[in-house]
C-alpha cells in the first residue's frame, strides 16, 4: 500500500484548504496526524486534497476489506477530475483524517461512499473550471481537463495551481454535474487492482505486518467456558519463559505481554489460570427448540397485504415448511490483529476494523477516555466478511498497551478467532402457502425467529470479559430484509419475531439475514411451483409486478445462458445412481436495489447423498458498474463463500464454549469442490450505482437447494446441506 | 540460553538468535529476518498461508521448528521473484487478478511454484488437488487455477 506521512506543519498552515502538501514515504506514525484536517462529510476538502506535484489524495471513511473497493474509489476520482489513475492515492478509515461514512458493510461502499466521493470530485471539477474560465476569459463549458491540466484556448493550468490561487472551501453539491456516460474513460471499464502487485510480491503491508519501535507482543488468554471468570492467575507458571513482561488480569479478561511473539504465544498457552465453572450454553442438538423458546422482545410485521392467514386457511391446497440456517463464524484466513500505542495520554490503534469511527467511540467508552484522545487507523487485514474480531483485538491491545506503557501488538491465535469472533446467529423461518384449484398462489405467510437489533456497535470482548463500560446491546446486523417478497401475491404477511437473546455474541456475516430469508422464501416458492406443477422460472416471471422490468431481465438472461428447459420440477429420470438437476432463484436486494437471478446445476448421488454443484450461473444488475472486473470478482466470491456456508460451515459447541476451533472442525470449501461459475453483468451507465459485495450471496442456498430437489425430489431445509441430511430427507420421499 | 542458527533465506546467509529451537520457522522469518510474505493463518499446517520453500519443497513454516531449517535453503514469496524479475506465477496472478484480500496468496503461489517444478504442465484437476489443502475465504479459487494454468503455459 502506498503510505504517506502527513507533514503536520503544512497541514496546519493549509488549514481547511484543499491544497495540502504531503511528504511521500514512511509508515503512518501516531504523533503526526493529530493535526486538524477537515472531516465533515459535507465538505469537499474533507474528501480531496490536490498536491502541488499533481497527485490527488482521496480520503474515504469506507475501507477496502480486500474487495478492491480502493481501486473503484480511484476510478471515480480519476474520472471526475480527469487525473490519471496512477496519480491518485486513497487514505481509508483514519478517524483523524477521513470523513465518517459509516461502517464498511451492507454493500454500501460504492452506493453511498463512492457517490459522496463522486459528488465531491464533481463539485471540485466545476469550481476548478470556473476559476480557469475566469483566468483565461473562457466559458467553463468550453474547457476540458487532460491529465490533471485544464486546457483553455488561451493556456493551461494544473488543478493545484487553480486551487492555490485562492483558499478553496467548498460544500459538496450532491447535484454537481457528473460525467455523462459517453464522456467516461475510466469508470465502467475494468481497472487492474492497485493492491495486487504488492500482494503477489510479499510487499503489501497488512496490519499483521505493522511494527512500532519498542513494540511488545500480546496474546489474550480466553476462558475455557464462555461465562467463566478467572479466579486466580499463577504468574509463576510462565516464569521460565524468557521475555515475559506482564500478565494482565481483570475479571475474565486475561492477557500476557512479552518481548517476542513466540514467548507471548507460549506464555498464553502455558499460563495456569483457575477459572470458575460455567456451562450456560444451550444443547446444540436442540438448538431450534431453544430458539423457539427464547423470549420475544418485539414482533415486527415487515409486510402485509390482504388476509394472508385466512387466504392460506381457505386455500384448496396448503403447504408449510420450516427452514433453518445454523451458526457461522466469519472464519477469516488471518486471525484478528491490532497494534495499540499510548503516547502523551492519547491512544492510537492500527487495526483492520471495518468501522474505525465507531471503534473509536467504543474504545473511548471502555477506557473512560474522551473520544478526542483516541485515534483509530485502518490497515488492511485478511478478508473479514463482516464484523469479525478486529475491533476486539484492538481493545485487547489497548488494554495490554496501557498496562505495560509500551506499544503492544496483539494477534489472535486460530482458536481465538474461531472461538471468539462474533457469530452469525441461528436463523429459523417457517412458511405457509395456499394454492387454489388452478395452482395459483392465493396466500403467503412467513415468520422468522431471529435476534433483535440491527447494525450498531458489537460489544468488545475485552469490555465484556473485563466488566468494563460497553453498550450491552446485541447487534446482529440488519437481518430482517428479504422476508417481504418482490412477488405480487394476492395476500401476504411476513413477520419477524425478534428474540431477546441469542446464544453467542452476534454480528453480521456477508449478506446477514437477507441471505437466510431469501434461502427460505425462494426455496418455499419452489415448493409451491412444484406443487402447482409449474416451471419455477416461468412462475417467478408471472408473479413479478409489471413495472419490475429489471427483475424480469435478470431472470430471463440467466435462463438463456443456462439454456433453461421449461418444465416443472422434479425431473423424472431416476435411472442412475447420480441424478442431475437445476434450480433457479431470484433476489431484489432489500426490495430496493441490486437484482440477482441465479441457476445452479447439481449432481446428487442418491445413495451416498454426495452433492456436487457442477455449474453456477448468475445474472447481476447493480445499476452503474464502476469496475466490471471488480464486480465480477465480488460475485465469484459471493458464490464460493456462500457455497461453503451452504454445504460445509457449521459452528459446533458444547455447554461451555465453541468446539469448532480449527479448519478441521470448521470445514470450508476446497478447490476440488468449486463449480464452474458464469457471471453475467448488466451494466446501466445512466442509473445510480448499487452494491455488489453481498446481493449475489443471497441467491446461493436456494439455487442449489432447488436444484437438488429438481434432481431427486428431495427438499433440503436445513443448512448446512450435508450428505447425512440428504439421506435422512430422502427417506421420507 | 539463546542460540544462533544459520540458514540461507532468499539466497542470503542469515543468522538468527533464538531462545527456543522449537519456535516455528515462520516467526524467525517474520520477526527476525523481517519478511512479510509468509503469513500466520492457523499454526496447525491446515491453511497454507505460511508456506515457504525449504530446499525446494513447499512446507508449512508455522509448524516447522526453526532448528530444522538450519543449514537449509529457505525461499519465501519475496525471494521467488520481484517486480523487476517476477516469477511467472506472480505475473500470472496479476494478469488474472487472482487476489482479493491476498492473505492466502502467498500459500497459493508458493505451493503452485513447487508443483510447477515437479510438473511443469499440470491439468486443472491436478492444480485443484495440489491446492486442496490451501484455504481461501474470499473465493478467488477459479482465478487462482486460471493463473497457475496460465503460468504453466507461459
Amino acid at each position: 500500500m502506498d503510505r504517506m506521512t502527513t507533514d503536520r506543519r503544512s497541514l496546519l498552515k493549509a488549514g481547511g484548504a484543499l491544497l495540502v502538501a504531503f511528504a511521500a514515504g514512511g509508515a503512518p506514525r501516531g504523533a503526526l496526524a493529530w493535526a486538524e484536517k477537515p472531516v465533515a462529510t459535507d465538505r469537499v476538502e474533507s474528501f480531496l486534497a490536490l498536491e502541488s506535484d499533481g497527485r490527488v489524495t482521496a480520503y474515504v471513511g469506507k475501507v477496502d476489506l480486500g474487495t478492491g473497493i480502493r481501486t473503484g474509489f480511484m476510478q471515480i476520482v480519476a474520472e471526475e477530475l480527469d487525473v490519471p489513475l496512477g496519480r491518485i492515492r486513497v487514505v481509508e478509515g483514519d478517524t483523524a483524517l477521513t470523513p465518517d461514512q459509516g461502517a464498511t458493510y451492507g454493500s454500501l461502499s460504492i452506493q453511498n461512499a463512492g457517490v459522496q466521493l463522486r459528488a465531491a470530485a464533481a463539485t471540485l471539477r466545476r469550481e476548478v473550471l470556473r476559476r480557469a474560465g475566469e483566468r483565461f476569459g473562457a466559458e467553463p463549458a468550453s474547457l476540458r481537463i487532460e491529465e490533471g491540466m485544464v486546457v483553455a484556448p488561451g493556456g493551461r493550468a494544473s488543478l493545484a495551481e487553480l486551487v492555490r490561487a485562492g483558499r478553496v472551501e467548498l460544500a459538496v453539491d450532491a447535484n454537481a454535474p457528473i460525467k455523462a456516460p459517453e464522456e467516461r474513460r475510466v469508470v465502467g471499464r475494468a481497472a487492474p487492482r492497485v493492491d495486487i502487485p504488492d500482494k503477489v510480491f510479499g510487499r503489501f503491508e497488512y496490519v499483521h505486518d505493522f511494527k512500532l519501535p519498542g513494540m511488545l507482543h500480546g496474546r489474550p488468554v480466553r476462558p475455557p467456558a464462555m461465562g467463566a471468570v478467572a479466579e486466580a492467575v499463577d504468574e509463576a507458571s510462565i516464569r521460565h519463559i524468557p521475555g515475559v513482561v506482564r500478565v494482565v488480569h481483570q475479571g475474565a479478561f486475561v492477557g500476557v505481554v512479552a518481548e517476542t511473539e513466540w514467548s507471548a504465544i507460549k506464555a498464553a498457552r502455558e499460563l495456569r489460570v483457575r477459572w470458575s465453572d460455567w456451562s450456560g450454553l444451550p444443547d446444540q442438538s436442540r438448538l431450534w427448540e431453544h430458539v423457539k423458546a427464547t423470549p420475544v422482545a418485539q414482533v415486527q410485521v415487515t409486510s402485509e397485504r390482504g388476509d394472508a392467514p385466512g387466504a392460506v386457511r381457505g386455500a384448496a391446497r396448503q403447504l408449510s415448511a420450516s427452514y433453518d440456517f445454523g451458526i457461522n463464524s466469519h472464519a477469516s484466513m488471518g486471525p484478528s490483529c491490532a497494534v495499540a500505542e499510548w503516547k502523551d495520554g492519547r491512544l492510537t490503534t492500527w487495526s483492520a476494523s471495518q468501522a474505525t469511527h465507531n471503534l473509536r467511540k467504543q474504545l473511548s467508552m471502555m477506557l473512560a477516555e474522551p473520544v478526542e484522545k483516541v485515534r483509530c487507523i485502518y490497515m488492511e487485514g485478511a478478508g473479514c466478511y463482516g464484523r469479525n474480531g478486529h475491533e476486539d483485538a484492538a481493545a485487547d491491545a489497548a488494554l495490554l498497551a496501557k498496562a505495560v506503557g509500551r506499544p503492544v501488538r496483539v494477534q489472535w491465535m486460530r482458536h481465538d478467532e474461531h472461538g471468539w469472533d462474533p457469530k452469525g446467529p441461528p436463523h429459523l423461518v417457517e412458511l405457509r402457502g395456499g394454492l387454489d384449484a388452478q395452482g395459483n398462489i392465493v396466500g403467503w405467510e412467513a415468520e422468522a425467529w431471529i435476534p433483535k437489533g440491527a447494525g450498531g456497535n458489537v460489544d468488545l470482548v475485552a469490555a465484556e470479559l473485563g466488566g468494563l463500560p460497553r453498550e450491552n446491546q446485541i447487534h446482529p446486523g440488519n437481518i430482517i430484509h428479504n422476508l417481504a417478497q418482490p412477488y405480487g401475491f394476492p395476500a401476504v404477511k411476513t413477520t419477524c419475531h425478534r428474540l431477546d437473546t441469542t446464544p453467542f455474541r452476534p454480528s453480521w456475516i456477508r449478506t446477514p439475514g437477507r441471505m437466510q430469508n431469501t434461502y427460505a422464501s425462494e426455496s418455499f416458492l419452489d415448493e409451491m411451483a412444484a406443487a402447482a406443477g409449474k416451471d419455477p422460472l416461468e412462475l417467478r416471471l408471472s408473479l413479478l409486478p409489471r413495472e419490475e422490468t429489471r427483475a424480469r431481465e435478470v431472470l430471463e438472461r440467466v435462463g438463456r445462458i443456462a439454456n433453461w428447459q421449461t418444465r416443472p420440477s422434479p425431473q423424472n429420470d431416476r435411472s442412475g445412481e447420480v441424478l442431475r438437476g437445476r434450480g433457479v432463484t431470484f433476489c431484489k436486494y432489500e426490495l430496493v436495489r441490486t437484482y440477482v437471478a441465479a441457476v445452479a446445476e447439481v449432481e446428487v448421488n442418491r445413495n451416498t447423498g454426495a452433492i456436487k454443484v457442477t455449474r453456477f450461473l448468475c445474472s447481476h444488475d447493480c445499476g452503474q458498474i464502476i469496475n466490471p472486473d471488480g464486480v465480477r470478482s465480488q460475485v465469484e466470491g459471493n458464490v464460493i463463500h456462500t457455497l461453503s456456508r451452504t454445504f460445509k460451515e457449521e459452528m459446533t459447541f458444547d455447554r461451555k464454549a465453541v468446539t469448532s476451533l480449527d479448519w478441521a472442525s470448521y470445514q470450508v470449501i476446497t478447490f476440488p469442490e468449486i463449480p464452474e461459475i458464469v457471471v453475467d453483468l448488466v451494466d446501466r451507465p445512466t442509473e445510480r450505482p448499487w452494491g455488489a459485495g453481498e446481493p449475489s450471496a443471497a441467491v446461493v442456498p436456494s439455487a442449489v437447494g432447488n436444484a437438488i430437489f429438481d434432481a431427486t425430489g428431495v427438499r433440503m431445509r436445513s443448512i448446512p446441506f450435508t450428505a447425512a441430511k440428504f439421506r435422512a430427507a430422502a427417506q421420507g420421499v | 540460553m539463546s542460540q544462533s542458527l544459520a540458514l540461507t533465506v532468499n539466497g542470503r546467509a542469515v543468522t538468527v538468535a533464538v531462545d527456543d529451537p522449537q519456535m516455528p520457522l515462520l516467526y524467525a522469518l517474520r520477526n527476525e529476518v523481517g519478511l512479510t510474505g509468509p503469513h500466520y493463518g492457523c499454526g496447525l499446517a491446515q491453511c497454507g498461508a505460511c508456506t515457504v520453500h525449504v530446499d525446494g519443497a513447499a512446507v508449512r513454516s508455522c509448524v516447522l521448528p526453526v532448528a530444522e531449517a538450519a543449514g537449509k535453503r529457505v525461499v519465501t514469496l519475496e525471494g521467488l521473484g520481484t517486480p523487476e524479475n517476477p516469477h511467472k506465477l506472480q505475473s500470472a496472478f496479476i494478469e488474472e487478478q487472482a487476489v482479493q484480500c491476498g492473505y492466502c496468496t502467498n500459500g497459493m503461489i508458493m505451493e503452485s511454484a513447487a508443483l510447477l517444478e515437479r510438473n511443469p504442465r499440470p491439468s486443472a484437476d491436478q492444480v485443484k488437488e495440489t491446492l486442496a489443502n490451501n484455504i481461501c475465504r474470499c473465493g478467488t479459487h477459479p482465478r487462482v487455477v486460471a493463473a497457475v494454468l496460465r503460468a504453466a503455459q507461459g
